[in-house]
């Protein structure tokens, strides 16, 4: 029988503060974003946990920095021979023991879904790796869907345990947390009670409960064909991007894009190679160097996104899609472009004539 | 970490500088270390990304023929910012080279046929390293036909090498887009002379690399002439960051240019999304 404690609600902060300890801590807090932002960030004493939100950000930051360090380069001058110059080149990482506490399973699905493009190959991403590998998932059983939320349409739901390594179900005065791995177990260690028959069979109750739910329908059958007979019906995507504005939101909250760019700094004679998070949905994303540009405007762009997601990830990727219906795109879109209008736009209307 | 990481460029050191035209430069460069220099290998057609450290990457093909073992050749044209910088470099200063990346031209399956080759400007570059592999063993090879063309005589690189590809059995149609004093070969637009010459498609394999616009025309001249489309071979450029199918900018659908191709079929290139 896997591991359960109880954490009491006035004992949450206590548990939090004795994790923090032990691991590097990430939970869903206020940000100071603006009001009412609620993003993953480093737990310390006195953060106020917020489980009872969606949250603006996915937690991929916690393996995906926004910026991050590839290489540090260094020239070194020789006083004997002023004018031999040396590069020297590190490319050293340092990844710590990261928990993070409360994703929902729709972000700890995304995990899963970057593991294939990062270290599936053909190359194995090493930063990547070193994060992921030091980073356990607490995914919180998830009963605050709304009306955006559609992550039973793309294969999860909202009590699935994918790319969860702890469960983390609400019940009456607090918390469950169950272990679903043997890493975990070792983490909760002196965290909580252990639960009682009567608590385990309730925190099951409410696992089932939620499960039954169903969020979101959109019809995703066969979408990896239905976008290509479309690629070159402009009428459609011009209507599907038309208000588009390229501001790139809905690939910043997304919890499955992983697209980055790579800069060079150099102050003096050191400088850094560096990583950092880029949209597809911006104009300079594809621009080449002669001027030409590949997606050179909001709907190639678009249709690029909603391509990636549904058609040329599920065929890279045995059928799975680039999406987790956690809905971030859809709600926090400033002109209301919905991803499942389409998705589901695909298949209407297609001349099924030869 | 280091050796297994896909994104640490070796240090090399530039050898030699060749200036070919007034916006092309080759630079003839070294690993560092010499052991990895010793063994380094890769195929016709596979690239690599130069690094300057500071100023950032891009992405080049070997244009040297893996035969040769005394450096790695690339040419660059001076369009952005990366490739000004590399332009300012000389002999001595060191870049970064993540090499070899991507495919290669199919060279098994061109081994008893035809090949025509079809170059215009800097697009010569992919080919030379192909060409001089097939003629290092010519006599496996049918004919072997070069069109290169471009706006100016001074405009072609290699020149210095026409005369040895000649003589060592390829066949030179040269041309440039308008007369020049002193031009004694073709005058004309690349897909032209290739109507003017009119190669038949039996047993031959076409490579074709120039800007899109000459491989449009070429494309149509070829099918014209009833070339199939997996006897077309070309390679592309995209925008490229990470060079190891991660990044996902240089996408045409599911496929990544960085590590699915440069090297393509157009029959491959007809069953992907016309996302150019």
């Amino acid at each position: 029988m896997s591991k359960m404690i109880f954490i009491g609600s006035d004992q949450l902060t206590a548990a939090l503060d004795h994790l923090s300890e032990r691991v590097e801590l990430w939970v869903p807090a206020g940000a100071s974003g603006g009001p009412g932002v609620i993003r993953f960030q480093r737990y310390r004493p006195g953060v106020e946990v917020v489980l009872d939100r969606l949250t603006n950000l996915s937690p991929k930051e916690a393996v995906q920095p926004q910026v991050e360090t590839l290489l540090r380069f260094r020239t070194v001058k020789s006083a004997d021979d002023p004018a031999a110059e040396q590069l020297l080149l590190d490319d050293g990482i340092e990844a710590r023991r990261v928990l993070v506490f409360g994703a929902r399973p729709c972000d700890a699905r995304a995990f899963l879904l970057s593991d294939e493009v990062f270290l599936k190959g053909p190359y194995e991403d090493v930063y990547y790796r070193a994060r992921r590998e030091s980073t356990l998932l607490a995914a919180l059983v998830c009963r605050e869907g709304d009306d955006a939320c559609f992550c039973s349409a793309v294969g999860g739901g909202p009590a699935d345990t994918a790319g969860s390594d702890l469960r983390i179900v609400p019940v009456e005065g607090g918390v469950v947390v169950e272990a679903l791995g043997e890493e975990a177990e070792s983490l909760l260690e002196g965290l909580g009670e252990v639960v009682s028959d009567a608590g385990r069979e309730e925190a099951l109750r409410v696992v089932d409960e939620i499960s039954a739910l169903c969020m979101g329908e959109i019809d995703t059958s066969a979408s990896v064909q239905a976008f290509k007979s479309r690629f070159e019906d402009r009428d459609y995507w011009r209507e599907v991007a038309e208000r588009c504005l390229s501001c790139g939101v809905c690939t910043f909250v997304c919890p499955t894009c992983y697209c980055f760019t790579i800069t060079d700094e150099k102050r003096g004679l050191e400088g850094e190679r560096l990583r950092s998070w880029d949209s597809c949905m911006f104009y300079q994303y594809t621009l080449e160097a002669s001027g030409h540009n590949p997606r050179p405007t909001k709907l190639e762009r678009y249709r690029n996104r909603v391509g990636h997601k549904f058609s040329y990830f599920p065929e890279k990727y045995d059928g799975r899609f680039s999406c987790t219906g956690c809905g971030r795109c859809v709600r926090f879109c400033p002109v209301s472009i919905d991803i499942r209008r389409a998705v589901s736009g695909l298949k209407e209307n297609i001349c099924e004539c030869p | 970490m280091s050796v297994l990481n896909p994104y640490r460029p070796e240090l090399a050191t530039i050898r030699e500088v060749i200036q070919e035209t007034a916006s092309i430069r080759t630079l003839r460069v070294t690993l560092d270390d010499a052991e990895k220099m010793r063994g380094f290998s890769f195929q016709p057609g596979q690239v690599g990304q130069l690094s300057v450290f500071g100023v950032g990457e891009s992405t080049f093909v070997i244009n040297s023929p893996p035969s040769c073992r005394d450096y790695l050749q690339f040419s660059i044209m001076r369009v952005g910012e990366v490739t000004q910088r590399l332009h300012q470099l000389n002999v001595g200063d060191q870049i970064g080279v993540r090499a070899p990346l991507g495919n290669a031209f199919p060279v098994e399956e061109m081994r008893g046929k035809h090949i025509l080759f079809i170059a215009g400007g800097i697009g010569m570059a992919p080919l030379r390293t192909l060409l001089l592999t097939l003629l290092e063993e010519r006599e496996r090879y049918g004919e072997i036909t070069l069109i290169y063309g471009a706006r100016s005589p001074g405009d072609l690189c290699y020149r210095y090498e026409f005369e040895d590809w000649k003589s060592r059995g390829a066949e030179l149609v040269l041309t440039v887009d308008q007369e020049f004093p002193g031009w004694t070969e073709r005058v004309g637009f690349v897909p032209t002379v290739l109507s003017e010459e009119s190669p038949s498609p039996h047993n031959r394999i076409a490579v074709v690399c120039g800007p899109p616009i000459m491989i449009k025309f070429v494309l149509f001249g070829l099918k014209e002439l009833e070339f199939e489309d997996h006897q077309i071979f070309t390679t592309l450029e995209k925008r490229m960051k990470c060079g190891i199918g991660i990044c996902g900018r240089c996408n045409i659908g599911s496929q990544y240019v960085c590590v699915d191709g440069p090297v393509f079929n157009f029959d491959q290139l007809r069953h992907m999304v016309p996302d150019l």
